[in-house]
């Protein structure tokens, strides 16, 4: 269907409307941070551009550790998860056990449970053995919540393996475990790209777990750390915008760079309604 | 027996494995690969998820010895004003975290209806960034816009409605509302990408069969676009409901409840009883109410958008 230019027109001004609706909050907040005086202003530009805030919003807010720490659950929680879910993926959609549908229904009935759910219990569960404060019990705590999702994208993509490839593997005599490394991982690149991007977003992003299970202050991420920043520094809007800045900076390099995977994962992960 | 499965060459031949039923060494082996996520999962998640439910039976304060007290916990959460407010302001929230960005989805899947996919990649980039964005960091962005001198207000003063202004986020009346704003705003990227990308996958020939039987713009979306976008539909309400009923970042940030708990919301409510108010029981009772709301409002969703046979 050929549409007018007039009709195509419309339709970018739409577009570009909605585009900038998105924007604004991102293009303040930089303004904000940018801001040299403390006089706290609306969209005009800063009389004076500085990049002061960043250096005392890093250093008031202990973003050395904070960040640290992000990075080492984020280590610990996205190979894990993509382990995990990869093993099972294969296990529930391609070798099929007994009771691989319950399980699979286990997983998928994850997907909506949410978080306060599972966090009173987690949180004296996990200080009955000394795992509070502890970055692996943040991890494991993560790794389950991320498991559901995990596990459906993987069986997803091991079920629309042609079935001839997996069985020529077994003439040959091949193991179940070299019949996935050898030909199925291969193929298996664009999947797991997607998967390793959304776990750490995911993983970068979480807040209510590290708020319950990480109360030291040195160990907390910088997600967490930022919540904390908003009591202590509520009014000084610069350095707010700074560190919010700051903690925001890698997940959005990471989006940018994989856009195309983050786009995919989301769509096509909820193609299945 | 082996045998009788000799081969010329003097090696068994290896029975050929089929799916439907596997040897005991080949199931146990196909196990082995399931095994470790699913122990993690019920150690982390299925687990406390019992836990949780037994723990809303119990009047514990997470140090003393427990005693049991049945539903009582339950009672409460739908006698209590401030916890029963809680849940009615989440679906005050679903409205506008699941119902007007699905509207605003489905406006521009109507918009772009029929054409060409130029220059929307560019889009699908910014449209999907709120996304990605922390939520924290979200609900630090709209304090500031909803800030009383803040960039908001100053707009409206700007264009002669200065009247209007106020602290959009510290008014009883307005702070939900604000509240529910952000979500709108966190949202609806998400549902005009599903709905943009699944109507370009409608076929065109149903367009053209519904504008010779002389359907216009509207009819062509209410009969094609929206029976075509009906997977997209069911997906993003679920995935926004979700959102929206367990809600607590974003809370916590921008309002932490207040003013006079006028944004109170279960997720909050479940951290505060449990880690502030050493009321266990109370706080796993409403966990276990949000939960069930929850599977309500999904198997409603699900429903809904089922396949009319």
């Amino acid at each position: 269907m050929k549409s007018s230019p007039a009709v195509l027109l419309a339709r970018h001004i739409v577009l570009i409307l909605f585009a900038v609706a998105f924007l604004i909050p991102f293009v303040g907040i930089v303004l904000a941070a940018l801001r040299g005086d403390s006089e706290t202003g609306g969209f005009q530009l800063p009389h004076t551009w500085t990049l002061q805030n960043f250096a005392i919003a890093w250093e008031q807010g202990r973003f050395s550790d904070l960040m640290l720490s992000s990075v080492i659950v984020g280590a610990i929680v996205v190979p894990s998860t993509l382990v995990l879910a990869t093993l099972a993926g294969y296990g529930l959609a391609v070798l099929r056990p007994m009771g691989h549908s319950a399980i699979m229904t286990t997983f998928v009935i994850g997907l909506t449970l949410p978080t306060e759910l599972v966090i009173i219990s987690l949180y004296y569960n996990l200080d009955s053995v000394g795992f509070t404060n502890n970055y692996m019990g943040v991890a494991l705590a993560e790794v389950a919540l991320f498991l559901p999702f995990s596990v459906y994208w993987m069986h997803t993509h091991f079920s629309g393996v042609p079935r001839a490839l997996i069985e020529s593997g077994r003439i040959d005599g091949a193991s179940d475990w070299r019949i996935l490394r050898e030909l199925l991982l291969p193929i298996s690149k664009a999947a797991l790209t997607t998967l390793v991007v959304l776990l750490s977003i995911w993983a970068w992003n979480q807040f209510l777990l590290v708020l319950v299970l990480m109360q030291s202050p040195t160990r907390r991420t910088a997600v967490a750390g930022l919540g904390y920043f908003v009591g202590e520094y509520g009014t000084d809007i610069p350095l707010l915008a700074a560190a919010s800045l700051i903690v925001i900076a890698p997940v959005v390099v990471v989006y940018l760079i994989f856009q195309r995977s983050f786009v995919a994962g989301i769509t096509q992960g909820a193609i299945k309604g | 027996m082996a045998l009788l499965n000799l081969r010329a060459d003097g090696r068994t031949a290896k029975p050929r494995p089929s799916t439907r039923s596997l040897s005991p060494r080949r199931h146990f082996g196909a196990i082995a690969f399931v095994a470790p996520a699913l122990l993690i999962y019920l150690a982390f998640s299925i687990w406390p998820a019992f836990n949780t439910l037994y723990y809303s039976m119990l009047d514990w304060d997470g140090l003393n010895a427990a005693e049991w007290v049945g539903f009582e916990n339950y009672a409460k959460v739908f006698t209590e004003p401030e916890l029963f407010n809680s849940i009615l302001h989440s679906l005050v929230l679903v409205f506008f975290f699941a119902v007007l960005p699905i509207g605003l989805g489905l406006l521009l899947a109507g918009l772009l209806m029929g054409s060409g996919t130029r220059g929307l990649s560019a889009f699908r980039v910014i449209y999907f960034l709120p996304q990605v964005i922390p939520l924290v960091a979200v609900g630090i962005a709209w304090r500031w816009l909803y800030a009383e001198n803040g960039p908001l207000n100053e707009f409206l003063e700007t264009i002669g409605l200065g009247a209007l202004a106020a602290p959009w986020l510290a008014g009883t009346d307005t702070a939900l509302i604000a509240l529910g704003l952000v979500g709108t705003w966190g949202m609806s990227g998400l549902c005009m990408m599903l709905f943009v990308s699944g109507a370009q996958k409608i076929d065109s020939s149903l367009y053209e069969a519904a504008a010779m039987d002389g359907a216009g713009p509207i009819r062509r979306f209410v009969s094609v676009t929206l029976p075509g976008l009906r997977g997209e539909i069911s997906i993003a309400a679920v995935i926004t409901t979700i959102a929206a009923l367990s809600s607590f970042d974003l809370v916590y940030v921008t309002t932490s409840g207040g003013p006079e708990s006028a944004t109170t919301v279960p997720g909050l409510l479940v951290y505060r009883l449990a880690f502030t108010y050493e009321r266990i029981g109370h706080a796993a009772a409403l966990a276990i109410v949000l939960t069930v709301l929850i599977l309500i409002f999904v198997s409603v969703i699900r429903r809904l958008t089922k396949e009319k046979a």
